[in-house]
């Protein structure tokens, strides 16, 4: 997939010449190209094929504790030094001067072998909709509704600063969810089901459709016999692979440096520190090819790297972009992210995911006498001034005398992240990952989440049933 | 404006026999600027444009729908979009209910959304504003330990629709938002607080408000603790009423109705809230922040009454979902951006405000929790079931009056049950940046759920 640069490189050093112009200690030109198609069938019909392209550079310029920023979709010198003009108006200790920037070649990410998706006829993804929707129809006359959607998208990025960054990364991502609604004597109940990966249309030769629209679809269907969900503080077993989400607000965004250097995380201070049951190894891993939230290099140049934020319950580190790591006089750990060129990097997660344990999944059911078995999580958000978090349930069942028996409505869990680390008490070994979307500021980016089934001692189940 | 009319024209002008094209261009600028310690954090300005474009073609069985955008409005591009859409159209499933709108007679609002001091106020005005809010934040109260963020933004945005079906619409408006957090800290306990405000422009920004919710919001949940478990009155403050009212008036998309994605469907006519709920949907009050005199497909903007003392009237529609329903659309298109599809949305719920302000409908609970915020709205309310259930954290009220604060409790309900146990709607109606007016409400008989 080897193609032209994003910009020349003689253009990318003027441009980064310019931007210093004024002064300032650090500039960068971020460039992305991105081609993006979608399709939408709902109500047995493919109601929506949309193609979109979104191509623009950011120029960023850092001066001590401030920070410029002017994007425009204008890729040419004149644009791009435009743009330079607007983000080094904030540099104000002058010394600036004339510069010379001068760049070395251009690292990239290298050919991954992969079907490109714009290449694959559009007639294929639509049949890949209409085996998903007769799969969720199938599943159960009571399926009143099914939505089947089909993204993919190609983006070209490309790096360079005065500090001498010069990069070039090429990201496929491809997903497919299936929403289903069953409707019973009750009312209406929901059920989701997605792949996500951060690889080309080849992710449908492993993945079977039908498969995802069947969880979906049983999932909406069960929940039709559900019960209102219990009241107050339980023992959860979180099914492997359901549930990643939990470390993600409990704990990680809390390790995100801008969170900890404005002392507006409950972590700040805290690393060496035990935070967690001695069961809990947590890491964060932009390099796990395949996963949604994998890349070559972050959104500042940075190659994607593995890092432990937490060692057998220790806190070992935190999570870095480069403006908060020069602040600390280290480096970045390659979390510097951002939705699009539209956009300033910040510290986000990339894969985060809790290693496997060793005890048996079933065993951990058997040895709960009474409490919430999740099998699904949805989403969830966190204050992480206080650590106080909360997600939603969207598969769930009481577990009573060591076996799974009732499903629950859905309903959100709240808890404290340091308070919960603590309560792990099981961890199993049937690791599994998820992919979901993390919003921070506004803006959205792909992270992957994962956990084998693990048992917390208690969390507070917001449900109705007392 | 005439360019963007100009450009909108010149995609339709490529519409093709047998074709019908819309084509949607907006173009934005924007400022956005971060105050910390003193400094700015981060400033960032620009201008961005794009253009969508659906191509709709008729055939045996129904019309064909493509779309396609592109985030530039260089003419390359967008007649690159054009080709695109028309490309996708034939892959698209035949449907006798597609249509792009038709202008129905409806005459649009005439609303004057442009401020022109936001275009007009220096950049170092906005920097000096953002930084004199985090000054007197610092300095408010010695509980406040730090002031995480305070973030001005503004915008500028025109958008021009056109279409082979007739639809031509220019519009422009202007925002300027301000929003501070502060953290309030004794020893280890910490809680955050947030202050905002949104205006037509600078000038109208409030930020004596700011900084005066920032302060309480944050300091009066010092010391806060899990509640017991138990069934409550919840009273909702302004900006978690406003939460709550869009997550309902997402149930009234006619779009979910008709596809059996609505708790809803098939109660018109039906006694689905309380006597004291009349609810409406009115962008054409120049005072709602999402205010407007078109829609995303280009039909006036009107005033949709959607719930008349609890009675549900009907729903909200664009072009293709009130074909479904058989009924004309009530010009509730919206869409996010040129990258996206018009789809149905309310833009400024209103309801019909009661007798009783903030302090009135306190004095009416004797024992019952005031909410000052909620976490996980969008994982914990199921709009299809309308089960709800939501992290809070909020007052304690005792006596008629706010108590000890708390924290890490949910409340859950199911919307269904929420509307017919609606106590009081609070005469306290102000607008907030966001699809709903913010009014204090009361609701009986949830379940908090804590230790």
């Amino acid at each position: 997939m080897a193609s032209s640069p994003l910009i020349d490189p003689d253009v990318l050093e003027r441009v980064l010449a310019s931007a210093l112009r004024r002064g300032g200690d650090m500039a960068e030109v971020f460039a992305e190209d991105r081609r993006s198609s979608s399709a939408v069938l709902d109500d047995r019909r493919v109601e929506e094929l949309a193609s979109g392209r979104e191509r623009g550079a950011g120029v960023r310029v850092v001066d001590g504790d401030t920070t410029g920023y002017a994007h425009t979709a204008d890729l040419s010198q004149a644009g791009l030094l435009a743009a330079a003009e607007v983000a080094a108006a904030v540099a104000r200790a002058g010394g600036g001067g004339t510069r010379t920037v001068a760049l070395g070649p251009v690292a990239s990410a290298g050919d991954r072998s992969l079907v490109d998706p714009a290449a694959v006829d559009k007639g294929r993804k639509l049949e890949l909709l209409a085996r998903a929707d007769d799969a969720a129809r199938a599943a159960g006359g009571a399926i009143t509704q099914v939505q089947v959607s089909y993204g993919d998208s190609r983006r070209r990025v490309l790096v360079a600063t005065t500090d001498g960054v010069h990069v070039e990364d090429d990201q496929v991502r491809t997903r497919l969810s299936v929403s289903c609604v069953a409707t019973g004597d009750t009312g209406m109940q929901t059920g989701y089901e997605s792949v996500a990966r951060t690889e080309g249309f080849e992710v449908f030769d492993r993945v079977a459709v039908e498969d995802l629209a069947q969880v979906a679809a049983n999932r909406a269907l069960r929940k039709l016999s559900a019960r209102p969900a219990p009241s107050g503080e339980l023992p959860v077993v979180l099914a492997g692979g359901s549930g990643g989400f939990l470390f993600h607000e409990a704990c990680g965004h809390g390790l995100e440096a801008d969170h900890i250097v404005k002392d507006a995380s409950v972590y700040t201070g805290r690393v060496g520190e035990q935070v967690a049951s001695p069961l809990v190894t947590l890491v964060d891993d932009g390099t796990v090819a395949g996963e949604w939230g994998n890349f070559a290099f972050d959104d500042e140049g940075r190659p994607a790297a593995r890092n432990v934020l937490i060692q057998d319950g220790v806190l070992t580190d935190y999570l870095w972009d480069w403006l908060r790591a020069r602040k600390e006089g280290r480096t970045s750990s390659g979390n510097g992210r951002r939705q699009s060129y539209q956009h300033l990097p910040m510290v986000r997660m990339t894969n985060t995911f809790l290693l496997a344990g060793t005890e048996d999944p079933e065993e951990l059911v058997a040895q709960t006498p009474r409490g919430v078995y999740i099998a699904k999580l949805g989403g969830g958000q966190v204050n992480t001034a206080t650590g106080d978090f909360v997600f939603g349930t969207s598969e769930a069942y009481l577990i009573e005398d060591g076996r799974i028996t009732a499903p629950l409505r859905d309903a959100n869990v709240i808890g404290n992240g340091p308070d919960i680390l603590r309560r792990i008490d099981a961890v199993a070994t049937d690791f599994a990952m998820m992919p979901g979307t993390c919003g921070k500021d506004g803006q959205s980016v792909p992270v992957g989440c994962g956990q084998a089934t693990l048992r917390v001692t208690g969390i507070t189940i917001g449900g109705t049933a007392t | 404006m005439s360019d963007l009319v100009a450009l909108a024209d010149r995609v339709v002008d490529g519409a093709r026999a047998g074709e019908e094209v819309e084509a949607y261009v907006a173009r934005g600028h924007d400022v956005e600027i971060r105050a910390y310690e003193g400094e700015i954090e981060s400033l960032s300005s620009a201008t961005t444009g794009g253009v969508g474009v659906r191509v709709l073609v008729r055939g045996e069985g129904g019309a064909r729908l493509g779309f396609a955008w592109a985030g530039s409005l260089e003419a390359d591009v967008v007649d690159d979009a054009l080709a695109e859409a028309r490309d996708n159209a034939a892959f698209a499933t035949p449907d006798p209910h597609l249509a792009l709108a038709e202008p129905d007679g409806v005459t649009p609002a005439e609303l004057d959304l442009w401020d022109p001091t936001v275009a007009e106020t220096a950049t170092d005005d906005k920097v000096a504003l953002a930084l004199e809010v985090e000054r007197r934040l610092r300095a408010a109260d010695p509980r406040i330990r730090q002031v995480p963020s305070v973030d001005y933004a503004d915008e500028r945005v025109e958008v021009a629709l056109a279409s082979t079906t007739g639809i031509r619409a220019y519009s422009c408006r202007t925002g300027a938002y301000l929003a501070a957090a502060a953290i309030a800290g004794d020893g280890p306990d910490s809680h955050t607080g947030t202050g905002i405000s949104a205006a037509r422009g600078f000038a109208g920004l409030d930020v004596e408000r700011v900084c005066a919710d920032a302060v309480a919001r944050s300091t009066r949940m010092l010391g806060a603790t899990k509640p017991p478990s138990g069934r409550v009155t919840v009273v909702f403050d302004q900006r978690a009423a406003s939460t709550l009212l869009a997550i309902v008036s997402g149930a009234l998309s006619g779009e979910a109705v008709v596809k059996g994605r609505s708790f809803f469907a098939g109660r018109v006519g039906e006694q689905v809230a309380t006597g004291s709920v009349t609810l409406a949907d009115d962008p054409t009050d120049a005072r709602a922040f999402r205010a407007a005199a078109y829609d995303a497909e280009g039909l006036a903007c009107r005033r949709n009454l959607l719930i008349e003392s609890g009675v549900l009237l009907g729903f909200l529609y664009d072009t293709v979902s009130a074909r479904r329903a058989g009924v004309a659309s009530t010009g509730s298109a919206v869409r996010g951006g040129y990258a996206g599809t018009p789809g149905v949305g309310c833009r400024a719920v209103v309801l019909v405000p009661g007798q009783l302000d903030l302090e009135g409908i306190l004095a009416s609970v004797e024992t019952g929790l005031f909410v000052q915020s909620m976490i996980g709205v969008h994982s914990g309310v199921n709009p299809v079931s309308g089960d709800f259930s939501v992290g809070v954290e909020g007052l304690m009220v005792r006596g008629g009056e706010l108590a000890e604060p708390i924290r890490e409790a949910t409340i859950a309900s199911t919307l269904q049950r929420m509307l017919q146990s609606v106590l009081h709607v609070g005469c306290d109606l102000e607008w907030l940046p966001g699809v709903a007016a913010g009014q204090t409400l009361a609701v009986a008989d949830m379940q908090l759920s804590g230790n």
